[in-house]
């Protein structure tokens, strides 16, 4: 057995040494703890009361720290989603020293705890740093934690690996001097391939790295003044192709119009989809170009050594040589038909023959999407340890992956995944539902969203008619910000208040990927008992009018919403 | 008000003045954009210097053509939230090579002071309810960053550098 | 989404500046974590409860002072919209977290 396992147990390096995150050194630790106890000095001024709730407020928010229904809510940084299992068997005993022994797992790549006090977020803050692990900017109207394509590294199709450029833009972003009072949150989001996992053109910016076809310099494609929240919209094009050395000098030229010229009067238009909207595409971008021209350009020049001396984090893993094919592996798939499911929907191509990316739901059917405790948090992290090179990652669909596994290990890893609850067979399928935190954490919500995902979820319990319907999102939110993605679920649900009463809205037609479109509302809205049933109808209506091959975003693009709203109303 | 420089409070030789208050014959003098471009000859006039008052929503650009008259460009938080002024002292340092003073007055909060000296600020109006050591203090909390700026700063890499001490030890 | 409360019974909600709990204004100015036992206010008194708990905000005892409305029942004081109901008992999806678990059933 120990033969199968990864090298990096058979040396007496620690299990994780290879995981590819962005280790810190003297200067990042200096930082981080200075950082540190900054924060505990705010903390201190606001118990005397040498400053107000007004402004501590966004100092708190700028470290992670909201004030939700029952309780504070840390929200902890994952940059671009990556983590070692040292540092997810930190998080775990955070959970369950300050916490409540478990966190939730965002749509950001970011985890967060749900009950902190604001005495100990300090401690944890510090816990969190002894693992170069902080919440900076996870909220405020600053720079957010940069997501990206939680593949990165790994899958087949990848171009470029957006990872290293993420960390310049992390370190780049954190505490910039100039946008940290930004009209509203600034999002960054980067992928490497043109299957586009990190939805990229639904934020403030979104990158496409690339390499040009003529000389093979990297570079990015800009997208800028996408979002969601209560009016969505996609991304417009500002560039076709930014060279990787002027990225930074870009986004400093974008940043700086936005945040001279963003509205500041009214919070809901604050966000740059809104001044690009408003102002017209064309014209935001000849300020922008403007703005560029006439930086100090060599000022921000991403120097290549710069790009080598981090890129040294993200190295590939020492993979083995391995067959194309696992005897052991297609064995276990014969022998059990369990398994045999679960690497239908929850494995990847691997760019490396005989390995396998898999997908460790976080939505086991009546479970909480996104939640995962401070046991769960171990396993994962032993099995990191065991089978991926001590690495973990979060998805933005709110599940975790092991991104380096042997196809060899696969049936022994699910097995113990299993054993956990967290062997779900159902990555991509209709259980796999993306639902924000909703009125039963969140001070904005109109409704609750979670227990609607797991009624779903449990409606839909049989796995097998799961699979049988194949790829099918669900994303809900519990108010119109829109943090569950409904504008982008293929059957997106909106709770709204209607006289104190919850009410859900159907969209139908959204898309978070590659050709990124957004949902619909179908008609009028269901109670909290109509809405389970009202998604089952859209279902039966895909199952009843889907051609041989087809998911149910391409049943429904081929013949547009109207048989649905018909079966949704016509009886009614 | 109390002005501060590297954390400390100075003696302030400008008189800030509303709009409706006279010209002095003597003295440094602070006056609104409005104000400059109305009486701008009886102002150059004078043998002191004068200074100018931009709101939160008046960029760098509407006295670009003037900043050789002026030793003080003054920029206004009207809330500490609203970050306009960030970009306003950094353009007028870096795009228009301004060598003034930069003021910032208005709410702001200890915190933003660190940033305000890494994007080209001076001096700091602060009330004088507010005085204390978190002014200094914030500028030696966090000694490093990760971007270029204006500060005074070391680091020849775009990303990592140290800030050098802004405060008298 | 905070409603504007604009009945004639009010309490007043806040969250503890140090811990976060939910909690609110009950008999003789202090606060309760139980949202049954809220004093309820009405006319004028609801302005005076309210400059206190402001006041008491000033003090760095609570943060996020507002008023919600609210009806009287033989079980105590009961909010009359979901959120606020919401906020008395805990996430209704974690029936063992937040204060349900703590009170007896009910
Ligand atoms: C529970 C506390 C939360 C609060 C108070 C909160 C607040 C908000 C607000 C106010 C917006 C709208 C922003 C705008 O339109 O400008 C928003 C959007 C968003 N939030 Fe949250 N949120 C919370 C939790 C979450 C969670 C758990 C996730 C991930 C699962 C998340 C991810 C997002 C995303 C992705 C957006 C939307 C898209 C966009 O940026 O345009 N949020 N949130
Ligand atoms: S969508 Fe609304 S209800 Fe859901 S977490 Fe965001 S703000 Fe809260």
């Amino acid at each position: 057995m120990p033969d199968t396992h990864a090298p990096a147990l058979r040396s007496n390096q620690p299990a994780d040494a290879h995981a590819a995150v962005y280790r810190y050194d003297e200067f990042d630790k200096t930082f981080i703890f200075e950082r540190v106890e900054q924060f505990r000095a705010q903390v201190e001024r606001r118990l005397k009361g040498e400053i107000t709730e007004e402004e501590f407020k966004p100092i708190r928010l700028m470290n992670g720290l909201y004030l939700q229904l029952h309780a504070y809510m840390l929200r902890v940084a994952v940059p671009y989603g990556m983590l070692s299992s040292t540092q997810v068997r930190r998080l775990a005993r955070i959970a369950r020293v300050y916490d409540k022994g478990y966190g939730h797992f965002t749509t950001r790549q970011n985890i967060q705890f749900n009950w902190p006090k604001l005495e100990d977020v300090p401690a944890i803050l510090r816990e969190l740093a002894e693992v170069d692990m902080h919440a900076i900017q996870t909220s405020g109207n600053c720079i957010r934690n940069v997501t990206t394509d939680q593949f990165c590294g790994a899958a087949a199709d990848e171009l470029v690996d957006p990872r290293v450029y993420a960390e310049i833009l992390r370190q780049w972003s954190t505490l910039h001097p100039e946008f940290t009072y930004l009209p509203r949150k600034f999002k960054i989001a980067i992928t490497g391939s043109p299957n586009d996992r990190a939805a990229v053109q639904v934020h403030d910016i979104g990158l496409i790295a690339r390499k040009d076809e003529k000389t093979g310099r990297v570079g990015f494609t800009v997208y800028v003044g996408g979002g969601q929240g209560r009016t969505p919209y996609l991304a417009v094009k500002a560039r076709e192709f930014v060279p990787v050395e002027e990225i930074i000098g870009y986004l400093e030229a974008i940043l700086r119009v936005y945040n001279q010229l963003g509205r500041r009067d009214n919070i809901y238009k604050a966000r740059i989809k809104i001044t690009v909207n408003e102002m017209g595409a064309d014209k935001f971008i000849g300020l922008i170009e403007e703005e560029y021209a006439r930086l100090p350009r060599q000022k921000f020049h991403v120097d290549p050594a710069i790009v080598d001396a981090i890129q040294s984090h993200f190295a590939p893993p020492p993979w083995a040589d391995l067959p194309a094919v696992s005897e052991g592996f297609e064995a276990a798939k014969e022998a059990d038909p369990a398994f045999a499911r679960w690497t239908r929907t929850n494995l990847t191509a691997h760019k490396t023959q005989g390995y396998a990316i898999a997908t460790i739901s976080l939505k086991p059917i009546g479970g909480i999407p996104g939640d995962a405790d401070a046991d769960q948090l171990e396993t994962v992290a032993d099995l990191a340890d065991l089978y991926s090179f001590g690495e973990v990652r979060v998805t933005h669909e709110q599940n975790l992956v092991l991104a380096h596994v042997r196809q060899d290990d696969l049936y022994a890893l699910w097995q113990a995944l299993d054993k956990a609850g967290l062997g779900t067979a159902n990555a991509g399928l209709i259980s796999d539902i993306i639902a924000c935190p909703g009125l039963d954490y969140c001070a904005l919500a109109n409704t609750r969203a979670i227990p609607v995902a797991q009624r779903i979820a449990e409606r839909f319990a049989d796995l097998d008619r799961q699979h049988d319907l194949g790829e099918l999102k669900i994303k809900i939110s519990g108010c119109i910000n829109a943090c569950g993605h409904h504008h982008v679920g293929h059957i997106g649900i909106l709770g709204v208040d209607k006289k104190g009463e919850e009410l859900f809205q159907i969209l139908l037609g959204g898309d978070a990927g590659t050709n990124a479109a957004l949902g619909e509302i179908v008609g009028p809205g269901f109670d909290y008992d109509g809405i389970i049933d009202a998604v089952e109808t859209v279902v039966n209506t895909f199952v009843k009018l889907r051609q041989p091959g087809e998911i149910f975003i391409q049943t429904l693009a081929r013949t547009g919403h109207a048989p649905f709203k018909e079966a949704l109303y016509a009886r009614a | 008000m109390p002005v501060l420089d590297r954390g400390l409070p100075i003696d302030d030789r400008w008189t800030d003045l509303a709009d409706d208050q006279d010209i002095p014959a003597e003295g440094a003098v602070i006056v609104s954009l409005e104000r400059w471009r109305a009486e701008r000859d009886a102002l150059t006039a004078r043998r002191d210097a004068v200074g100018v008052r931009l709101k939160s929503n008046q960029l760098a650009t509407e006295i670009a053509d003037d900043l050789g008259s002026l030793s003080l460009v003054a920029l206004e938080f009207p809330k500490f939230r609203d970050g306009r002024a960030f970009s306003a002292a950094r353009e007028l340092r870096e795009r228009f090579d301004y060598k003034g003073e930069i003021r910032a007055f208005g709410h702001i909060i200890p915190d933003q002071y660190l940033f305000l000296t890494r994007v080209g600020v001076d001096t700091v109006v602060v009330p004088a309810d507010r005085v204390g050591p978190a002014w200094a203090h914030a500028l030696k909390e966090i000694s490093v960053a990760f971007q270029p700026a204006l500060g005074r700063e070391e680091g020849s890499s775009l990303l990592r550098r140290h800030l050098k001490g802004t405060v008298p030890a | 989404m905070l409603v504007k409360a604009k009945g004639t019974q009010q309490s007043v909600a806040a969250s503890r500046l140090l811990d976060g709990e939910a909690v609110w204004l009950g008999a003789g100015n202090t606060w309760v974590e139980d949202v049954a036992q809220a004093a309820v206010f009405e006319g004028d008194a609801i302005a005076q409860a309210l400059d206190f708990a402001k006041a008491e905000e000033k003090r760095q005892t609570v943060v996020d002072v507002y008023p919600l409305d609210v009806e009287i029942t033989e079980a105590g004081t009961r909010p009359t919209h979901l959120r606020e109901r919401l906020k008395g008992i805990g996430p209704t999806v974690r029936r063992d977290l937040g204060k349900q678990a703590r009170q007896p059933a009910a």
